[in-house]
């Protein structure tokens, strides 16, 4: 461990903003572009099952009333 | 479609055209990054251009940023009422009771929310970038808070003007830039004023009657030009 | 018009969007697992375990996060163009899928190389911002990226707007060796007296590990995002065809 203490560590010898603001914004790009994708995915499933409902509850319909 | 007519106050008209517009803008959110990626580029090209050095661009910062944003302002300007024009809305709102000045005037509110509004905040950062003196920073920010709903009001004339046109592009530019130049003077002389330590209260009194006065009068003045747009 | 070089059969295969679906559900866990696994081991021994920089203190440690997304960014650029290039050669959807999920990922990593760039500068140099070649070339390909993702978004036809793209990250592609000469040769006619972006001189193995740690699984971590944003442009393109219903249906 190249710090002495915890408070050392986030502290970074006066540099702290500049490293921990580096490391968030990282964390942010980087989860972003992971979950970006996976609620779009999540997305369209919702909307092609309700889709798929609304086509099976119109045929349904049709063939009750021909 | 309801046949009598309905008692509908003017401020419900306001809000219900403010909110479909913003609403449109919002289902075609991809649109609104081109006009602030412009703002971005014009300002890079003047270092790349002319000079990278601190000395010379924290003296041209302010002026560069204004004329980058009144150039993305211009170049957002066409969108106002094309989509509108171009499906049969816009004759819609020409043929309602309500006054097409008080319509026009929700349209430029939400057109500047999305695009003048952007660009206000994204101006501090290309201030960083041209190394616009610290004290100037706030003056930016309220010059262009002012300035650009002007920019977007006396816009929209042109706007309206040419929606019926092809090339209308290119002809706003010509038929608006001469009147924004009183905007531009008054707004780089406040961020100016402000890098030198001198009171800037003057020049955004002036920029705020300048929007006042553009609040009141342009909406009729796009009105007119819509009009005549139409009848084309 | 497709030209019929001897490609070989794996090569062809790669262009259906349901192959590509189904072995990207096998490769995503492994990718997954190595960026995170990568990913944790080097920041932890970037951020905790290596030594300072003499000159510059704990800031260099920025260096983990900016270098990555740099070299990053230009190799997602580069593979959006080869992809874009396939796709008009040989027609392929998934290549005009991979190259239009390229485009906003390489933006936004882009964006984190100028950020994480200028707040190291800071410190560093005393200033947010300065052009010099190396963040102007940067800055430069992220016009180049947001031209590509507008374009595509701009064209309503899927087919024609993934050409476009195609064609515009193609003629960028060939640009950036041009860019990067200019900006340099800018650079020196405007050298700017205060400081020089010096290269780094030849770092101790406890301080250059980490970085290739780094590296590699910011690697994994776009291998990973770029088949999670292909497979949903799949989804979405191929959302008639039958497999795709099949796959509701499971839901």
């Amino acid at each position: 461990m190249y710090f002495d203490s915890f408070a050392d560590f986030i502290a970074m010898g006066g540099h702290g903003l500049y490293v921990w603001l580096c490391y968030g914004i990282a964390a942010c790009v980087l989860s972003f572009n992971i979950l970006s994708p996976l609620l779009k995915k999540r997305h369209f499933f919702n909307e092609q099952t309700r889709r798929l409902r609304r086509e099976r509850r119109m045929a349904e319909q049709e063939q009750g009333t021909p | 479609m309801s046949q009598a007519p309905v008692n509908i106050s003017l401020r419900r008209v306001f809000w219900i055209t403010l909110r479909r517009d913003l609403l449109l803008a919002y289902r075609r959110r991809n649109d609104l990054i081109s006009p602030l990626m412009f703002f971005l580029m014009v300002a890079t090209l003047f270092p790349l251009g002319v000079s990278p050095e601190p000395v010379f661009l924290s003296q041209v910062a302010a002026g560069v940023v204004w004329v980058a944003a009144l150039l993305a302002t211009l170049l957002s300007m066409d969108s106002l009422f094309r989509s509108d024009f171009d499906d049969g809305s816009l004759e819609q709102m020409l043929l309602s009771p309500q006054p097409l000045a008080l319509l026009v005037l929700a349209k430029v509110i939400a057109h500047w929310t999305v695009s003048g509004l952007p660009l206000t905040i994204l101006a501090p950062l290309l201030g960083v970038m041209l190394y616009l003196p610290g004290e100037g920073m706030s003056a930016l920010i309220f010059s262009l808070l002012l300035g650009t709903p002007t920019l977007s009001l006396i816009g929209a004339i042109g706007a309206a003007l040419t929606v019926g046109l092809r090339k209308g592009g290119v002809l706003i530019t010509l038929l608006v830039l001469p009147l924004y130049i009183p905007v531009l003077i008054f707004g780089t002389g406040a961020v100016q004023a402000a890098s030198t330590g001198l009171p800037i209260g003057g020049y955004l009194a002036i920029l705020g009657a300048i929007l006042a006065l553009g609040t009141v009068l342009t909406p009729l003045a796009v009105a007119a030009g819509l009009r005549i747009s139409v009848s084309n | 018009m497709a030209i019929s070089w001897k490609m070989p059969k794996w090569f062809f295969q790669l262009g259906s969007p349901r192959w590509f679906y189904d072995i990207s559900s096998k490769l995503l866990p492994i990718f997954a697992v190595a960026a995170a696994l990568l990913l944790l081991v080097g920041v932890v021994w970037g951020l905790a375990f290596a030594p300072q920089d003499y000159q510059q203190g704990n800031s260099f440690r920025i260096i983990y996060i900016h270098v990555p997304a740099a070299i990053l960014a230009q190799s997602c650029y580069m593979l959006m163009a080869v992809a874009g290039a396939i796709n008009l050669i040989w027609k392929m959807k998934v290549a005009d899928m991979v190259a239009k999920s390229c485009a906003p990922l390489g933006a936004s990593i882009a964006v984190l190389a100028l950020a994480t760039g200028a707040i190291w500068g800071k410190p560093t140099w005393g200033t947010w911002w300065v052009w010099d070649a190396r963040l102007t070339a940067m800055l430069i390909l992220l016009f180049l990226y947001v031209g590509v993702y507008s374009l595509h978004h701009a064209i309503e036809n899927e087919v024609n707007a993934g050409k476009a793209g195609a064609v515009l990250s193609l003629v960028g592609l060939v640009n950036i060796p041009i860019i990067k000469y200019s900006v340099e040769w800018w650079n020196t006619l405007h050298q700017s007296s205060t400081f020089k972006v010096t290269e780094r001189p030849a770092m101790p193995a406890e301080m250059w590990i980490p970085l290739l740690i780094m590296v590699v699984g910011f690697y994994c971590f776009f291998a990973v995002s770029l088949m999670l944003r292909t497979r949903a442009e799949i989804l979405e393109r191929e959302k008639r065809s039958g497999w795709v219903r099949d796959l509701v249906e499971a839901d």
